[in-house]
């Protein structure tokens, strides 16, 4: 039961203020200025408590979005919903940013009417809101009779994200595997975290209302097929299969179905949506290895050189890939030689960065840096902050494989294998760390 | 001071800046800022020699940097180069940034020191200025040490320029507030006190704030200054408004010199010298004179340094306190000032009145004015001026004027703001007790306090008027009856139906006669609010009801009806139940005469200060009331209340041993025991509980005071003396025992068969004890075997007093008792009587002895008898510890015999026990075992 929503700009100007209930009043909106955007000490804790009243926050780059309730509300709910907002505001107008905000924000009460109703979330399915709250205001009052009691047969009924008598000439299907892999290794090479949090992201233009089972390469799945199979055929998937932590799915996901038999059916909703989240911690492909040599030289001179290994197919190639050394806050000077991309010392970021377009598989390069340093006055050591890297790989860290996506049309004429599907692998770094 | 050249403009520095300003956000702040850092530190780290003014660009932008909240880590070398510049204005930033930045780097302020000395000694009077600005700036302990003694010189060398001498005295007060056992005066003083004679007046205005701070510290040193001080005041007082130039502020002469020197003449008596004080009435009859005059300007500055001057006048006046025909012009001045259209004026006005009504002389004077004040207090629209009426009303209140005082303010309260309510309340509370003609108008003004402002009533209030209502016969009737109508309204205050239901429940029978007043009506109008009040208060109803049924027995069945009820009998609340279970029960079963006994009137209570005037004290200024005060505040409410239980309660087990037959073993035996249910109240038991509430509901609602055994009779030693005791075998010193009213501290020595132990009894209260007396025995065979002589000690401690008492110890022949400490006295009228152990024990009467290995172990083997042996094997409780064992042994008494023992672990003592009759020689073995932690301790004795 939200009480209200708030969206301010950096300074802590109001750009939109939306309340639901009166016990939230307009003093709040100072409160949470005051205490949270212009407070003395930044406020790292998402949620705020002040004067009885909750304040849960996130923050888009300048943005910040604060939904306010006086009730004991379910956090996670109300945090949920503002990431579904953003995701829905980002769907409508691109970045979130000031000047989008303030020249959308008649759509945005307008979205806000839509998404809350007297606090409580309602649908925030962008694909359904899309067909009855549209930017181009003047056209969407040509609504026939017909179109509008389909949006509220849609909206009331029971499959709210995906509306009847869709058509399309080409069913297409696109699917997308996005993963971030996050790791920290010791300076030595061990790995002392590593994880990858996974998404799978749709596109779908499909007629009617087809019936989707997506399959993949689950452990227990497999497991479980390798045990009514051959025995032998299970050691071999066993190897390939790979252990989910823990996921979430889009709502068109029946869950029964997904608890008993642990398949995975929906009917998808029309366009971009995001079928499910997930995470891995088990037998993770690290896409690169960081191996750092830093040697302090007297009181006045650090020289630092970094390898980079990449492990992977040498038929697949990284892109965007970045090196991150800190740098010393006593940094005077900085001489770098690198055999591969361009690397620079930042200043303003006190750090070198170095950059490679691209990458083979199972290659390695090297930079090396001399830092001179200007001596202080203070004796408190350097901390020594890791490196970090950034990439972009053309596979799956960890590891998952789309066996198959089938879809079921049984009202229309078209088949599984009239889809056009298309598969993609995309593999980015989360935090990726290597100390020093 | 240079002007800055256009030149001199850092451009570099004001494009950063106008950067900086420009950042759309703080991530974009700190990324220019650290690009800025590098550019420094590699500017800094270059190998060319950078030339001044790029140096004090750079210090400059770290400066800002630092000011804007970063951490600079560099650069100070860079500054403190700059110090020794030619140039002012790299010489100025240098010093900023040693200021703002400067860290007890010790290489760095050597340096520093050096460069400020260099410009100290420099005939250069703005470099040294610059210097002096920066050690008064940093003003550290260090820059004490280094410059303490060089500043003084300075203030007083005849070469000196007028603008340093300046500096240099506030800079020698800065250093003199960090630190002022660096700053020694001695041989300046007198020249220093000569500046006030010094020509230009700046220095003057400097020298006088340092003369009045070292004058404060030591006021005999600088006693001249009293005449220069005078001297100087007059010449400016007396001077026309143009005499002064540069120092006339919109026609004042020289209001912030004249200032200083009145608030320097307050650190002093009024001069001796006749002729001094003659003039410096002459210049205060001039102040006030001024005043009279009409302004020479419209300007507010003008006014406010004319007023500014007067009023440091007046407060000279006020401290004097001697002339008594200044204080009335002084306060003639103020009353006209109390209807001045500026409110801080009437601010400061009814404050420097409030001193003023405190002089004798000036009392009267003040009281001309009740009139305006009583009319400030209620049209004045800032709070704060209004709290300065009431306090002003508040001292000029006398036995004269009490009753219109108090009447306003009583009516003011209605409408008075609720920050000062409190205050206003316990203000009318007091003045209606100390001007108090008759007691009827008491009762009347406290009870229309609780009317009007019931909440802010605290509790110390109603406890004093039920104070003075059970001390004065004469009122009690009337009380009784302003109570009673009081209580008819139908929504009153919850310390109306308190101090409702004590005063009915003590003295409704004087108002009893009235048919309109009858018990049954007093009662129904009591009950009737019942059910409205918290807890305390039902439980003070409670016991009203049992006084009632004592006072009038016919309402007996109606009462113990209303006790009898689920409401009150099966209350979830523990003492309201148990109140209702007991006084149910006491109701039903003892008879008219226990009755009576047990529900007597209260006795008067002792006369002590008023609670309320040490509230009010309180909340003035926490450091002028201890904390003791505030809890006597409490535990006198809590003995007030209580009072009634608690006579109640010691007549009851008087009762019981009277007339029942419930052993009194049972009593006793029970009393620490949990509070029964109201199940299954036995005749027996139900005494038993009526006596156990003493001890087990100490909820400060009853009585507060120890739950001790009331008896002439020396009491039992408490259980817990043996523990005590055993505190003390290995040592002489420390707290023996302490509970909420005493703390007894002992120190004892001893020497070969004597020994003396002082004993510190500390009234921990703020409540005299009275009849204190304590006594020494030696009970069974101990007589025989220790001499024990104690000094007589004063029979009357002070609260917060500590009293020594000797006792002397000779030890006859060797003994296993201790002695006993009996101690009496009064506290607030209870007999507090408590009996602990002595704790001098056998080892006491050590005397080390040292012996060798050879000698020690013939010895051992020479003491084989059975009795002259004792073996013990213990499990040792703690870790065992070389030190704390060792620290124990010696503690014992006995000499720790190093390298005795083959085994180094085992511990080896010798001593002699010496006593009148015969010096006993013993031997300890101490033989830790590590693995099993078991302690064999062998000990021989001859």
């Amino acid at each position: 039961m939200i009480g209200g929503l708030f969206i301010y700009n950096h300074k802590g100007e109001v750009l939109i203020s939306r309340v639901y209930r009166d016990d939230i009043g307009r003093n709040a909106v100072d409160a949470f200025r005051v205490n949270v955007i212009h407070a003395r000490q930044q406020v790292r804790s998402p949620v705020t408590n002040i004067a009885r009243t909750s304040f849960f926050h996130v923050k888009r780059s300048n943005i910040w979005l604060a939904a306010v309730t006086k009730q004991n509300v379910n956090a996670a709910m109300v945090f949920e919903f503002l990431y579904k907002m953003c995701d829905v505001m980002a769907a409508y107008f691109g970045k979130i940013s000031e000047e989008n905000i303030k020249n959308n924000f008649v759509l945005i009460y307008e979205l806000l009417d839509e998404i809350l109703d007297f606090g409580y979330p309602q649908n925030s399915e962008t694909g359904a809101l899309k067909t009855f709250i549209t930017q181009q205001g003047i056209k969407s009052q040509h609504h026939t009779k017909e179109e509008q009691s389909q949006i509220t047969s849609q909206v009331t009924g029971q499959i709210g994200w995906r509306r009847e008598g869709i058509k399309y000439r080409r069913n297409e299907l696109f699917l997308d595997v996005l993963e971030s892999v996050n790791l920290l290794m010791s300076p030595q090479g061990q790995v002392l975290s590593a994880h990858v949090s996974g998404r799978v992201v749709m596109k779908s233009y499909l007629s009617g209302m087809p019936e989707c089972k997506f399959g993949m390469n689950d452990k227990i799945v497999i497991d479980k097929q390798g045990k009514g199979g051959t025995t032998d055929d299970s050691g071999k998937s066993g190897k390939q299969s790979i252990a989910i932590d823990d996921c979430t799915f889009h709502q068109c996901v029946r869950l029964s179905k997904f608890d008993s038999e642990r398949s995975i059916s929906f009917i998808p909703p029309d366009g971009d949506y995001e079928l499910m989240r997930y995470r891995t911690t088990k037998d993770i492909i690290l896409p690169f290895r960081v191996i750092p040599l830093v040697r302090e030289v007297g009181r006045t001179k650090l020289e630092v050189k970094v390898v980079i290994k990449s492990n992977f197919k040498p038929s697949l190639l990284a892109q965007k890939i970045e090196v991150r050394i800190p740098t010393p806050l006593n940094t005077s000077g900085v001489q770098v030689i690198c055999m591969k991309g361009k690397a620079k010392y930042k200043a303003s970021e006190n750090a070198i960065v170095w950059k490679i377009k691209r990458m083979a598989g199972m290659k390695e390069s090297q930079i090396s840096a001399e830092i001179e340093l200007l001596p202080t006055n203070d004796k408190k050591k350097w901390a020594r902050p890791p490196i970090s890297m950034n990439f972009e790989v053309p596979f799956a860290p960890s590891g998952l494989k789309v066996r198959y996506l089938k879809v079921f049309e049984p009202k229309l004429n078209y088949s599984d294998h009239d889809v056009i599907k298309w598969v993609r692998y995309i593999g980015r770094s989360g935090i990726y760390e290597t100390r020093c | 001071m240079p002007a800055v050249s256009k030149g001199d403009g850092m451009r570099g520095l004001a494009v950063f800046i106008s950067d900086i300003r420009n950042c759309k956000s703080k991530e974009a702040e700190i990324k220019r800022i650290n690009k800025e850092l590098a550019n420094i530190r590699s500017k800094f780290k270059g190998d060319k020699a950078l030339d001044g003014y790029s140096k004090k660009k750079y210090v400059c932008k770290l400066l800002f940097i630092f000011l804007l909240g970063h951490d600079i880590d560099f650069g100070h070398m860079e500054a403190v180069n700059l110090l020794s510049s030619n140039k002012y204005t790299e010489k100025q930033i240098g010093y900023l940034f040693i200021s703002v930045l400067v860290n007890s780097n010790s290489e760095l302020i050597r340096l520093i020191n050096n460069a400020i000395k260099n410009d100290l000694s420099s005939r250069n009077p703005t470099f040294m200025c610059l210097a002096l600005h920066c050690i008064a700036n940093v003003g550290s302990r260090e820059m004490a040490e280094a410059f303490a003694g060089e500043i003084p010189r300075i203030l007083v060398a005849g070469d000196t320029m007028d603008s340093v001498k300046q500096s240099a005295a506030l800079c020698l007060l800065r250093l003199y507030k960090t630190s002022p056992d660096l700053v020694l005066m001695g041989e300046w003083t007198s020249r220093v006190v000569h500046l006030l004679n010094d020509q230009h007046m700046g220095v003057v205005t400097a020298a006088i704030s340092l003369i009045t701070c070292l004058s404060q510290k030591n006021p005999d040193e600088f006693k001249t200054c009293v005449s220069l001080a005078v001297s100087r005041l007059s010449r400016i007082v007396s001077s026309a408004s143009t005499d002064l130039q540069d120092y006339t502020y919109y026609f004042v002469p020289a209001p912030w010199l004249s200032c200083k020197l009145l608030r320097l003449l307050q650190c002093y008596p009024p001069p001796e010298d006749g002729a001094v004080k003659g003039r410096l009435v002459e210049c205060l009859e001039t102040i006030l004179n001024k005043a009279q005059e009409p302004p020479k300007s419209k300007k507010v500055q003008h006014s406010n340094a004319k007023n500014a001057i007067l009023f440091e006048a007046i407060s000279l006046i006020i401290h004097y306190d001697s002339e008594p025909n200044l204080l009335v012009r002084a306060c003639n001045q103020l009353g006209q000032f109390l209807q001045h259209r500026e409110t801080n004026l009437r601010y400061l006005a009814l404050e420097s009145m409030c001193t003023l009504a405190s002089s004798e002389f000036s009392h009267e004077a003040v009281k001309t004015h009740i009139e305006t004040v009583i009319n400030a207090l209620k049209t004045e629209r800032d709070v704060s001026v209004r709290q300065r009426a009431a306090d002003l009303l508040y001292a000029m209140c006398d036995r004269s004027n009490a009753k219109q005082i108090v009447a306003e303010m009583l009516s003011y309260l209605e409408t008075a703001d609720y920050s000062i309510r409190e205050e206003m309340v316990l203000k009318v509370a007091i003045l209606a007790e100390k001007y108090a003609v008759d007691y009827s108008w008491y009762v009347d003004t406290i009870l229309n306090l609780i009317r009007i402002a019931g909440d802010y009533v605290s509790e110390e209030v109603w406890y004093r008027v039920i104070q003075i209502v059970i001390n004065r016969d004469d009122v009690q009737g009337y009380a009784a009856k302003t109570v009673f109508e009081a209580l008819q309204a139908p929504a009153c205050h919850e310390n109306m139906v308190k101090v409702g239901g004590y005063i009915l429940g003590e003295f409704g029978n004087l108002i009893a006669g009235d048919p309109r007043s009858s018990p049954l009506v007093q009662f129904n109008l009591l009950h009737s609010k019942f059910h409205l009040c918290s807890v305390p208060t039902r439980a003070l109803l409670l016991s009203a009801y049992i006084k009632f049924i004592n006072l009038f027995p016919e309402t007996k069945s109606t009462i113990q009806e209303v006790l009898r009820s689920d409401s009150q009998i099966r209350n979830s609340d523990v003492e309201l139940q148990q109140r209702a279970v007991e006084y149910l029960k006491l109701s039903s079963i003892a008879s008219t005469d226990v009755l009576a006994t047990v529900l007597e009137e209260m006795p008067p209570f002792p006369e002590r200060e008023s609670s309320i005037l040490a509230k009010l004290k309180k909340k003035k200024g926490p450091g002028a009331v201890s904390v003791n005060e505030l809890e006597e505040g409490k535990r006198e409410g809590g003995e007030l209340n209580g009072g009634g239980e608690r006579g109640g309660d010691n007549s009851a087990i008087a009762t019981s041993n009277a007339s029942t037959p419930s052993p009194s073993a049972d009593l006793l035996g029970l009393r620490a025991g949990p509070p029964v249910t109201a199940a299954a109240p036995s005749a027996g038991s139900l005494l038993v509980d009526v006596f156990s509430e003493a001890g087990v509901n100490d909820d400060g609602f009853l009585s507060s005071a120890p739950p001790s055994v009331v008896s002439e009779d020396p009491a039992p030693p408490l259980p817990e003396s043996n523990e005590l005791l055993n505190k003390f075998v290995c040592k002489n010193n420390g707290v023996l025992f302490e509970n909420q009213l005493l703390q007894i501290g002992i120190k004892s020595e001893y020497r070969q068969n004597l020994g003396r132990m002082y004993l510190f009894y500390g009234n921990k209260t703020s409540v005299q004890f009275v009849t204190f007396s304590t006594t020494v025995t030696c009970p069974g065979e101990l007589q025989s075997q220790l001499n024990v002589q104690s000094k007589p000690v004063e029979p009357l401690i002070e609260g917060g007093a500590q009293v020594q008492q000797v006792i002397n110890i000779e030890c006859l022949t060797d003994f296993s008792d201790a002695p006993l400490l009996n101690i009496k006295f009064r506290y607030g009228g209870a007999l507090q009587n408590l009996t602990l152990k002595l704790p001098v024990t056998i080892n006491k009467f050590f005397q080390p002895t040292e012996m060798a290995s050879h000698d020690f172990f013939q010895r051992w083997k020479q003491l084989s008898l059975p009795q002259q042996e004792a073996q013990k094997i213990f499990k040792a409780n703690h870790a065992m510890d070389t030190e704390v064992l060792k620290a124990k042994l010696l503690g014992l008494g006995m000499a720790l015999l190093e390298n005795v023992d083959p085994n180094p672990e085992n511990f080896v003592c010798a001593g002699v026990i010496q006593t009148k009759a015969q010096q006993v020689g013993s031997l300890l073995r101490l033989e830790p075992k590590r693995a099993s932690s078991d302690v064999p301790i062998n000990r021989a004795q001859q």
